[in-house]
């Protein structure tokens, strides 16, 4: 008897705390779907419409929200590509050797993640309006380095501390290179945490947005910053604003949901191995 | 010798595109030593009289004190929910099992994009939170425009996000627990708070620890949130560092004196990482005596 009150009055604080979790996004879906005219009369129950949407994608009210889209999938992969090209490596010879300083890098890789966004932005915002790179793709991908760079060495380092270095040592012996051991060993092996961390890694520089408020302004600007731009306004349209915070987090989500397992493994790594 | 070199030939790559963030930071170092800002392009050199002015501005110590009030406040909160969630998902249930599936989605939302829709849902006159609480006699809450409310209204925010990065710490720790103390704490008889406090709390602690460091880091240099849900205000009642650093620096252009605000603020927050990663060192041998 009393461990099935027990059982229920935990059940219950649970969905109590999910209710909590979700119901913010689902208040969105709702708010998204309102005509302009019902916004603010009555709150569940409205005809529902897809204006909202379609006003948010057909670059209505002037801002080209589908372009901020394009943009945040150019920057994201395009960060998150070249940390894996520089990242791999650095990761794979931090777990295999130790050398001297090993440590000492590798904190100051991860330190970066504890910066504060605006001390380097300032320096670089003057920077960048000299060498031409402000609101410009290349001008993004290079700054979430910051954001990707040390989240993929940090989590594929670990991946690579797994696996036993006498795998490579035995293809050594069968006549392979140091770099052929390397890629037809070790980097097939470790393909599943490259897939985790790369997606966990689009998701955090899909979500920035210190970099691209301060470094872009119309060209480069991303969905982000983007989707505070229907607040504006007399009125404001907070149809449109849910729609376009909707679509703005569609592909998170996304990711999170179809490899939520790998996120978690990601996320625990990054932070408990370390 | 090529074998002795090869780890740094493999980590140069990193390291340049890690100096691509540190020339901007020295330079930024460098800067502040100016009165550089737009009225002045030609800067004199100031020396020091930036951090000066810094110190002994009030405003510096409001939003200090601001800062530390939200970060400790989050930090605070992430923790006990998401160890008590942590821990309800533990127990394994079906319903546990199905909730834990959901349980990351709102992480991976951008915080700022969090913000807009609390900002949506806290409107004071048309916002759902108030339409939902006025059959208790609360419909007229001025969430975000009074300065406590603000500030418990952002904090509310952080929580939101950041809960479940605790508890999926938190429940990678549960789950990573050795059985037997459980057990033999069971064969004794022991109560469910008496485990709670003398097992599982100890053991958990390192992980949790762990949890609590990154979101107290993390608070301590909060800008999105504020950015969208307040902006600051109203008056000075949430400007964090960070967003007081964008005002000074972008918003009034005194690109000096706002990065020595950010400097400060790296400072504080590296000693606050010192200290906290020794004192994690000391958690987890304690740990280690208890597990053993």
């Amino acid at each position: 008897m009393r461990k099935r009150l027990v059982g229920w009055v935990c059940d219950t604080a649970l969905i109590l705390y999910f209710v909590f979790a979700l119901f913010p996004i689902a208040w969105m879906v709702i708010l998204s779907l309102k005509p302009t005219d019902q916004l603010f009369s009555t709150y569940f129950s409205f005809s529902p419409t897809l204006d909202g949407y379609r006003t948010v994608l057909g670059d209505s009210e002037g801002i080209p929200f589908v372009r901020f889209f394009v943009n945040s999938l150019v920057v994201s992969v395009g960060a998150v590509a070249l940390s894996l090209v520089v990242g791999l490596p650095a990761a794979y010879a931090s777990a295999r050797w130790r050398f001297k300083g090993s440590e000492n890098l590798m904190f100051t890789l991860l330190s970066f993640r504890f910066a504060p966004e605006l001390t380097v932005i300032i320096p670089l915002f003057v920077l960048y309006q000299k060498l031409g790179l402000f609101d410009t793709y290349v001008g993004m991908v290079w700054v979430l380095q910051l954001v990707t760079l040390p989240l993929i060495v940090w989590i594929m380092r670990s991946y690579f501390a797994d696996l036993t270095p006498e795998l490579e040592q035995a293809a050594l012996l069968d006549g392979y290179t140091r770099k052929q051991a390397f890629f037809r060993v070790a980097l097939p092996l470790v393909k599943p945490g490259i897939a985790a961390v790369s997606l966990l890694a689009f998701i955090f520089a899909w979500n920035n947005f210190v970099f691209p408020l301060i470094l872009t302004s119309n060209e480069a600007q991303t969905v982000t910053v983007g989707a505070l731009s229907f607040l504006g306004g007399d009125r404001p349209k907070y149809n449109l604003t849910a729609a376009a915070a909707l679509v703005s987090v569609v592909p998170p989500l996304l990711l999170a949901l179809t490899i939520q397992r790998y996120l978690v493994r990601g996320l625990s790594f990054g932070a408990v191995k370390s | 010798m090529r074998l002795a070199l090869r780890p740094y030939f493999l980590i140069v790559p990193a390291l340049l595109l890690t100096c691509g963030i540190l020339y901007p930071f020295g330079l930024g170092l460098y800067y502040t030593l100016f009165d550089f800002s737009a009225s002045k392009p030609q800067p004199d050199m100031v020396r020091f009289e930036n951090y000066s002015t810094v110190f002994t501005q009030e405003a510096f110590w409001n939003s200090a004190w601001v800062t530390v009030l939200y970060a400790v406040g989050a930090a605070f909160v992430e923790t006990v929910l998401g160890v008590a969630v942590a821990l309800l998902l533990h127990r394994s249930t079906l319903l546990g099992r199905v909730l834990e599936k959901i349980l990351i989605l709102p992480l991976m939302i951008a915080p700022v994009i969090a913000a807009i829709i609390w900002k949506l849902m806290l409107q004071p006159s048309v916002g759902v939170v108030n339409y939902l609480l006025r059959p208790f006699g609360l419909g007229g809450v001025q969430w975000t425009d009074t300065p406590t409310g603000a500030l418990l209204s952002s904090i509310a925010v952080d929580v939101w996000v950041y809960t479940p990065f605790v508890a999926i710490l938190a429940l990678a720790g549960l789950r990573s627990l050795p059985t037997s103390p459980f057990e033999a704490a069971a064969v004794d008889g022991a109560g469910w708070w008496y485990t709670f406090r003398r097992l599982t709390l100890p053991m958990l602690w390192p992980y949790v620890l762990v949890a609590v460091i990154f979101r107290f880091m993390d608070s301590l240099k909060v800008f999105d949130i504020i950015y969208a849900l307040t902006e600051g205000g109203p008056g000075d009642s949430t400007v964090v560092l960070q967003i007081r650093a964008y005002l000074e620096a972008i918003r009034f252009q005194r690109y000096s004196f706002g990065i020595s605000y950010t400097i400060v603020l790296w400072a504080v927050v590296y000693l606050a990482a010192m200290v906290l990663v020794k004192h994690l060192g000391k958690i987890q041998r304690k740990a280690a005596e208890v597990t053993s």
